[in-house]
């Protein structure tokens, strides 16, 4: 099956107007010794085979949907409306491309400025771009505009050992040309220190200070002291949030942050294995040049009509080449759309009431798990849907015991953390109604009896 | 004036969310909590969350009216040069959304995730084929990504050889923009090499800047002029016999399926667009995906994970698809498993195609493109007088007329055409980039073509018609200056505001 609409007659036709006689005579600049391999892939499929093959695929997996679910870890379950498929799904959104022609690309213009308005908001920061690929990258973003800010001069980068391990190692794939130095979580397992631990390495080559919140393990630290350490030296500092956290929480913007980004999943983008997400990117206006991606300001067409374009086109990469902050060109556009239509579905009302359900469900999780001999939770921190607990068993011995009950179990933290083997990172969402986590508590009783 | 200009537009202007917000509205409500409440201490509660209000049918009707004002391939032709504008197939999007896709977690215990595992390491293959390399990440998740990613791994071979004095990467003139930025990203010095008078990378101008400080060269080819490279195999020898490695910027593979493999004439690196290529669709802006394929010498420095066999089972157990970490690897350059979405949706064109129809996409693709500069070229000049491959750049010019390549893009939605792309390549003076894809009927090309010579009379004799465009559209011609100066970059609730609380 193929998508060619053209007839016989018309190719030839067609190959008439051009001058040539059939269609291999296209590809005469082609070196003829590698022209036309013969592709060893398996013969063409009917949509109807195709649709039954890849069903096969998706059978063969077990979902969040058919186990019970408490793993997060950067990725989380939550309800989507089912008004956000139905605008995603309309053709004029997804099949169109990047809006360089603004007069008729008003409906992906004015839904990315509303993303960026709402995206400030619940940051509490001035400026946002159009989006990064991911929450990791647009971490690795917030490195670049530091580097960028103060022109290579400052050449050192404090990163907290409870940022997602998956930025940090992204963070230093994108960093390797760079000359920096990464510092603060070097192979250090010493997780339990909080912020106080990172004001101790910033000094006048700081270019930035990179902390998560909520953090990595689920953790609550008011980053305002940390915020104005950072400043004392000149430097800047980055948080990477949890955004429906921020439904309820006080801001990064309150605490003085520079930079706020975090990965946009959570807002009514599906878990899809890992991608395509959202990498959301908010500043404040003085560091607007350089900010990496895509911008849309407001302005009016020739006929008076508010309308909206990209604007401060000049710091990107089609312009500034080499010298541009990033490469960024294609980002994620639909994913932004997708979070825009689902934060204006919930509303003030509905994404409070999202985020109290999570941190309601989660502290009644943590509080039962905790009564469990041989569990505790381990910080007495503050946190928001996610919080470790210390288990009494490696925490692969007790996920495969909750698989076989039908639960997916919490993070298992030893992964990346290798003196870690023993603490499990148990996220709650809305989705998870109380006889679910009461499932959870009994089996994980269960695990500590054998 | 013109009969058209006469025509007043009525005013089409869609509020804003937070315009059409109204205090204590809302468009869903979650279920009441079976938990006790636990509390938040108040020094970390935030006071206000000022987003808009609003009912479903309000959100629905706002985003409805706003995809009204977007042009897309599913309403018509979209000929934007380097941008593979093609058809994108509905059954993509019905598998991507498959419960059993959508709802696993990029964390889950690969036992549970076998579905997806075979599928991205039997996409892997399907690549590797397609493209004769050795190995291939699915990772990246954009073409410039992409390019971040094959430019790293460049950097991190010579430094593996204990090769440090390579830094200048050599990039065509003729090269996509991204091009000099990836290696920007990476500490690379760029030194930019002419094309030669038949749209060729100049290959003195190469061999001048070929020595050992040489990372290596990136090409695009078939070339953003949309023109097959002849000299390529001494172009990929030339840039070997000083050491260095050739990137190929895949975003033109559109012209190669079944028709060349960049692997078999020396390319080391490349990166793929599914979203071009591969037909994913482009959604305003993204997702893309960006896998990237290199050759044997280079494998040990994908990103990790790929994606592999990591128990190869028996006669009664299926093999066990895991994650497999490359000895000398970049790191990753994402979170997570790449756009596993996006993936789901270039596997299903794929095996939906097969390998004869992966060789028609581009034999068509290049038809249709080969037509339209028949047809065009006594109308606007293309200077390179070659059968192109799945593109094509003229100049817009027209003898005797003022207008420019922008006004006759502009005019071109009058007639409810996508513009193609315009300005670049830079080499071209006033360059229209023009790619129909092979998605596109003989009705389509010819009523495209047919527009464009009448707009090219129009520019003869009523000039301002052109320099006015769009008429017909819901909007004019934007004041860009205004946006920059004013930086009006969002917008709140009204002032006077009261949430219903």
């Amino acid at each position: 099956m193929t998508y060619i609409p053209h007839s016989p007659n018309e190719r030839d036709a067609m190959l008439e107007t051009i001058g040539v006689k059939k269609l291999d005579d296209l590809f005469k600049d082609i070196p003829a010794r590698h022209r036309f391999p013969d592709l060893n892939l398996p013969p063409t499929l009917s949509e109807m085979e195709a649709a039954a093959e890849l069903a096969g695929y998706a059978e063969a997996n077990e979902t969040t949907q058919t186990m019970v679910s408490f793993l997060g870890a950067g990725a989380y379950r939550h309800y989507i409306p089912s008004a956000v498929d139905h605008i995603l799904s309309r053709g004029e959104f997804y099949t169109a491309y990047t809006p360089y022609q603004p007069e008729i690309s008003q409906g992906t213009l004015q839904s990315i400025f509303e993303y960026q308005s709402l995206m400030t908001l619940i940051t509490g920061m001035e400026v946002s771009n159009a989006s990064h690929y991911d929450g990791a990258t647009a971490v690795a973003e917030a490195v670049n505009l530091a580097y960028a800010q103060f022109r290579g001069k400052r050449t050192k980068v404090i990163v907290s050992p409870s940022v997602h391990p998956q930025y940090r190692e992204t963070l230093r794939t994108y960093t390797q040309g760079m000359g920096l130095s990464l510092v603060g979580d070097d192979a250090r397992d010493d997780i339990d220190s909080g912020p106080k631990e990172i004001e101790t390495l910033i000094d006048e080559n700081t270019a930035l200070v990179v902390v998560q919140y909520p953090d990595f393990f689920g953790r609550i630290f008011d980053y305002t002291e940390l915020a104005a350490k950072v400043h004392q030296t000149g430097g800047l500092i980055c948080v990477a949030v949890n955004p429906t956290a921020l439904a309820i929480l006080k801001t990064p913007g309150e605490m003085g942050a520079d930079i706020v980004v975090g990965e946009g999943q959570p807002l009514g983008i599906p878990l899809s294995f890992g991608g395509p997400y959202l990498g959301f990117f908010t500043t404040l206006k003085k560091y607007i040049h350089k900010m990496a991606g895509r911008l849309v300001g407001e302005t009016v067409d020739n006929r008076g009509q508010r309308s909206y374009v990209l604007t401060l086109t000049a710091r990107e990469q089609h312009i500034k080449r080499d010298r541009a902050t990033s490469n960024i060109c294609t980002n994620q556009g639909l994913l932004a759309l997708a979070s825009a239509v689902y934060l204006s579905l919930l509303g003030q009302k509905g994404f409070k009431q999202v985020a109290e359900l999570c941190y309601n469900k989660a502290h009644y999780a943590a509080e039962q798990i905790n009564k469990i001999e041989g569990y505790s939770v381990c910080f007495d921190t503050p946190f928001f849907h996610e919080f470790s607990v210390c288990c009494p068993r490696p925490v692969s011995e007790i996920n495969e015991h909750l698989l076989e009950h039908g639960i997916m179990g919490g993070y298992e933290v030893g992964k990346d953390y290798p003196s870690l083997k023993d603490r499990m990172l148990i996220a709650v969402t809305e989705m998870n109604s109380k006889e679910e986590i009461d499932l959870l508590v009994d089996v994980l009783k269960e695990v500590n009896h054998e | 004036m013109s009969e058209i200009n006469a025509v007043k537009t009525p005013i089409v202007v869609e509020p804003t969310l937070f315009e059409l917000s109204s205090p204590g509205r809302t468009g869903i409500t979650f279920p009441k909590s079976d938990v006790p409440t636990a509390k938040l201490p108040e020094s970390l509660r935030r006071n206000i969350l000022p987003i808009p209000e609003l009912a479903e049918v309000d959100v629905i009707r706002h985003y409805m009216h706003l995809s009204s004002f977007n042009y897309s391939v599913d309403g018509g032709f979209y000929p934007l040069g380097s941008c593979t504008m093609k058809y994108n197939p509905k059954i993509n999007e019905d598998i991507a959304r498959l419960p059993g896709f959508a709802n696993t977690h990029p964390l889950q215990t690969i036992e549970t995730v076998q579905g997806n595992l075979a599928l991205m390491f039997t996409m892997q293959e399907w690549l590797k084929e397609i493209s004769g390399f050795a190995a291939v990440t699915l990772q990246p998740a954009a073409g410039a990504h992409g390019e971040l990613t094959g430019v790293l791994i460049m950097r991190a071979y010579h430094q593996s050889r204990g090769d440090a004095k390579r830094v200048k990467m050599l990039i065509p003139d003729s090269a996509h923009g991204t091009n000099p930025a990836s290696s920007g990203m990476v500490g690379l010095n760029i030194v930019q090499i002419p094309s030669d008078p038949n749209g060729n990378v100049d290959l003195d101008a190469l061999k001048a800047e070929c020595d050992d400080t040489v990372v290596g060269l990136m090409l695009t080819n078939p070339n953003t002029l949309g023109l097959f490279d002849e000299h390529v195999e001494d172009v990929i020898k030339t840039i070997h016999a000083c050491g260095g490695l050739v990137y190929g910027d895949g975003a033109n593979l559109n012209a190669l399926l079944g028709i060349l493999r960049p692997g078999d004439v020396g390319i080391d690196v490349m990166h793929f667009n599914l979203h071009k290529t591969f037909s994913t669709p482009h959604g305003g802006g993204g997702p893309g995906s960006g896998p990237v394929g290199v050759t044997a010498a280079l494998e040990d420095f994908l990103p990790a994970p790929i994606i592999g066999i990591v128990d190869e089972g028996n006669e009664e157990l299926p093999p066990l698809y895991g994650y497999i970490h490359p000895a000398k690897t970049i790191g990753r350059v994402k979170a997570f498993n790449g756009h596993f979405g996006v993936i789901l949706r270039a596997f299903t064109y794929i095996a939906m195609h097969g390998p004869d129809g992966l060789r028609k996409i581009s034999e068509y693709a290049v038809l249709n493109a080969n037509y339209l500069q028949a047809r065009l070229r006594d109308t606007f000049h293309v200077p390179f007088e070659r059968i192109c491959m799945h593109e094509f750049v003229a100049e817009g010019i027209v003898k005797g007329s003022d207008v420019r390549a922008l006004d006759i893009a502009k005019r071109l939605m009058d007639y409810d055409f996508h513009p193609p792309t315009n300005y670049f390549p830079l080499i071209v003076h006033e360059a229209l980039m023009i790619e129909p894809t092979e998605t596109e009927n003989k009705d389509t090309l010819d009523a495209f073509a047919d527009a464009l010579i009448k707009i090219a009379e129009e520019a003869k004799t009523d000039p301002q018609l052109l320099h006015d465009a769009p008429h017909k559209t819901p909007f004019g011609r934007m004041d860009e200056v205004k946006a920059a100066r004013e930086l009006v970059l969002c917008c709140w609730l009204p002032e006077d505001y009261s949430s219903a609380e």
